[in-house]
């Protein structure tokens, strides 16, 4: 006998789905099928599932090879390496619920480290910019319900977000958009013709690295000011048109993602794109939103903020939270030699740092805690494998909106392999003792 | 004017936090007081003996008294930060925040300052003999007051997004800078003397940037405005004159908006 569970979270994207069904056997101990999710969501359900997953924390040893250790040798490494540490680093924290973000807070205070999310290599450039000039947000049920323009910038749903655009953008039918994508004008930014810009009602095919002159023409043409004839690539013409078909929605959504937030001027495209929002509020409705990429990548910045009062790239190194990026931020850290041990959860900064900055992890006393074998854990000298955050334990996490969704348990993990959670708290515990606070 | 002369004989292991490295730090004090102010090291605090050698009392007052920093100090951050007076040479290289929040006195830099050097500039002068980094004369994070006065001379080239936020005195590059200069700036002129790559004056409601050298891509936002003859620097030249950014807001004065201002040397 199987039973069928519905209404599960999906914990792979920010798009955070909340109507998968899992089918898992009656014992509760295997997951059979996923159904609803996006092809790399039904993945990372079954991901869980894999016969060669490690189970044990594992110890490099002197000739390169691994040696099983118990979660208590583990805790006791992670803890002595960062009571050790002059200035330890503390990455990742995206794939994680926020009660282990939580607790790794308090490590980080104790340990006087420094702390830091994937947006450090994702939209923490848009973290940025909202703190300089604002941001006019709203949800995603809004953007179902309301939006009549969509705009994607530097971002392609269509692969990376793939449930998104029949999910909230541009296919459903809601309380004020009854036509769905009919309902709907799609204008896609990108330098490339994605799958996404090939479906859009207009596709402005901006020149590499000159979103933000595009922007600044847009704010332009929107006050009917004189612009060249062309701008990034794009005839004055159509950027006049454009901005005539922002400015004739009721409800304009710009969606934006990493072809903007990591692409030459960085922070100042969110910048200018929020200007451009603003702008718009002038004549219509109007709002904007990150694509954020890992399902709990923005609960990571609620919780960071909550508690240290900035979203990502912290520095407590001092005693009191300092924010800097282009300081405080990872590869940063890491590329200039400013930090001596290296702490990873729930991230792969080995896959995704330069090189220069993911070389120096391999020459320092490192942990990554992940449910896979990485290149992070390859190059670490403790990998301590966890229980899938959202299918083997729940927590919270909060979508790519800022609305917290709960994940939930749908299968037992292996017999004996904790939580980030419950390992967090073990070295916690630990880390208190060799520290001597209470 | 007294001279202390401090010299790396320790480097870090890391890097080191010196904020008490400026002449309002030193003030009043002896040698071996000044050996016992507080550095910074990751997380353990010790003492600015521990890493340099000190010779020489301070004046009296910042303004009487003058700091030599030698040795290698690539790796020490905040070197004149916050001074208000007096004297400091930087023989070297060093890290970011130099002169940041300096409020008055000289602070000249021999080699080259890394990213943030200048940040929030109230007055005073700093020179850097060689490159600076990112960020020169620009707000802190998430500060919407960039350099509010005083004089930045950058005798090699600077980074990008010089003068972000700057609302008054004057940044001079005599080299090339990188992308974005003057981003969000509501007074202050910049001059560069050589070549600029693209987003000058991005979201600028007022101030003056003034380019002797190309610029690689001009912005939307800036509309021809005729030419001018301009004397910079004790150069008389004709320059391009361009307004903008049109697309931000202005103020008004005496019922006319008052746009920045780009001149580019023909």
């Amino acid at each position: 006998m199987t039973k069928t569970i519905t209404d599960v979270i999906c914990p792979f994207c920010g798009t955070l789905c909340d109507d998968i069904e899992v089918l898992v056997s009656d014992d509760g101990k295997q997951l059979l099928e996923v159904n609803n999710a996006c092809v790399i969501g039904s993945e990372k359900f079954l991901h869980s599932q894999a016969k060669d997953r490690v189970t044990k924390p594992r110890m490099r040893q002197e000739d390169g090879s691994w040696k099983d250790v118990s979660y208590d040798e583990a805790a006791d490494y992670t803890a002595a390496m960062l009571a050790k540490a002059k200035k330890p680093l503390m990455y990742g924290w995206s794939s994680t619920n926020c009660e282990a973000q939580s607790v790794g807070n308090e490590i980080a205070e104790i340990s006087r480290a420094c702390v830091d999310n994937t947006a450090a290599v994702c939209h923490g450039t848009t973290l940025i910019a909202v703190q300089d000039i604002g941001l006019p947000t709203c949800t995603l049920g809004e953007v179902k319900n309301r939006a009549d323009r969509v705009i994607f910038w530097g971002c392609n749903p269509a692969h990376a977000h793939p449930r998104h655009m029949s999910r909230y953008s541009i296919f459903p039918r809601g309380f004020f958009t009854g036509k769905g994508q009919m309902s709907r004008k799609m204008v896609v930014v990108d330098p490339r013709v994605t799958d996404t810009a090939k479906m859009a009602d207009a596709h402005l095919q901006v020149e590499q690295g000159k979103d933000y002159e595009l922007l600044n023409a847009l704010r332009v043409a929107f006050r009917g000011e004189w612009l060249p004839d062309v701008v990034a690539g794009i005839p004055k013409e159509k950027i006049r048109e454009a901005a005539d078909l922002m400015k004739s929605g009721r409800f304009v959504i710009i969606f934006f993602g990493m072809g903007v937030t990591q692409s030459l001027s960085k922070n100042h495209n969110i910048d200018i794109a929020i200007a451009v929002t603003k702008d718009l509020n002038e004549y219509t409705k109007c709002s904007i939103m990150p694509m954020r990429g890992h399902y709990n990548v923005t609960g990571s910045g609620e919780v960071f903020a909550w508690q240290f009062g900035f979203p990502y790239s912290i520095d407590l190194s001092r005693g009191f939270a300092r924010y800097n990026p282009g300081e405080t931020s990872s590869i940063d850290l890491l590329a200039r030699s400013e930090i001596d041990a290296m702490f990873t959860i729930g991230s792969d900064p080995g896959a995704h740092f330069p090189i220069s900055a993911v070389k120096p992890i391999a020459n320092m006393p490192s942990v990554c805690i992940d449910p896979h074998m990485t290149p992070t854990s390859g190059v670490s000298k403790l990998h301590v494998p966890v229980a899938f955050n959202g299918v083997e334990t729940g927590g919270n996490c909060y979508r790519m909106d800022n609305v917290p969704i709960d994940c939930r348990k749908v299968v037992e993990p292996p017999a004996g392999m904790l939580t980030d959670e419950q390992f967090l708290v073990m070295v916690r515990d630990r880390l208190k003792k060799l520290k001597g606070v209470a | 004017m007294e001279t202390v002369t401090i010299t790396m004989k320790n480097p870090p292991a890391l890097y080191l936090e010196a904020d008490n490295v400026t002449p309002d730090g030193f003030a009043g004090k002896t040698a071996a007081q000044i050996a016992e102010l507080s550095v910074h090291e990751g997380n353990t605090t010790s003492t600015l003996g521990k890493y340099f050698e000190i010779s020489g009392n301070a004046g009296a007052t910042a303004a009487d008294t003058k700091i030599v920093v030698k040795g290698d100090v690539k790796k020490v951050k905040y070197l004149g930060m916050k001074m208000s007076a007096g004297e400091m040479v930087i023989e070297g290289s060093a890290d970011l925040y130099v002169g940041a929040w300096m409020t008055g006195g000289k602070l000249l830099a021999k080699g080259n300052v890394e990213a943030f050097a200048a940040t929030a500039m109230k007055g005073g002068e700093l020179i850097v003999e060689g490159n600076a980094g990112n960020y020169l004369g620009a707000a802190y994070r998430g500060d919407w007051r960039g350099m509010s006065g005083g004089k930045i001379l950058v005798k090699g080239n600077a980074g990008s997004d010089i003068g972000m936020y700057m609302t008054g005195g004057e940044i001079v590059v005599n080299g090339n800078v990188d992308v974005h200069v003057m981003t969000h700036a509501e007074g202050g002129k910049t001059i560069i003397k050589g070549n600029t790559k693209s987003k000058l004056g991005g979201q600028l409601v007022d101030g003056t940037i003034i380019v002797f050298g190309t610029i690689e891509t001009m912005l939307p936002g800036y509309k021809p405005n005729g030419e001018v003859e301009l004397e910079v620097d004790g150069v008389k030249a004709l320059f391009a004159h361009y307004i903008g950014d049109m697309g931000e807001r202005h103020k008004k004065k005496k019922g006319a908006i008052v746009y920045g201002n780009l001149y580019k040397k023909i």
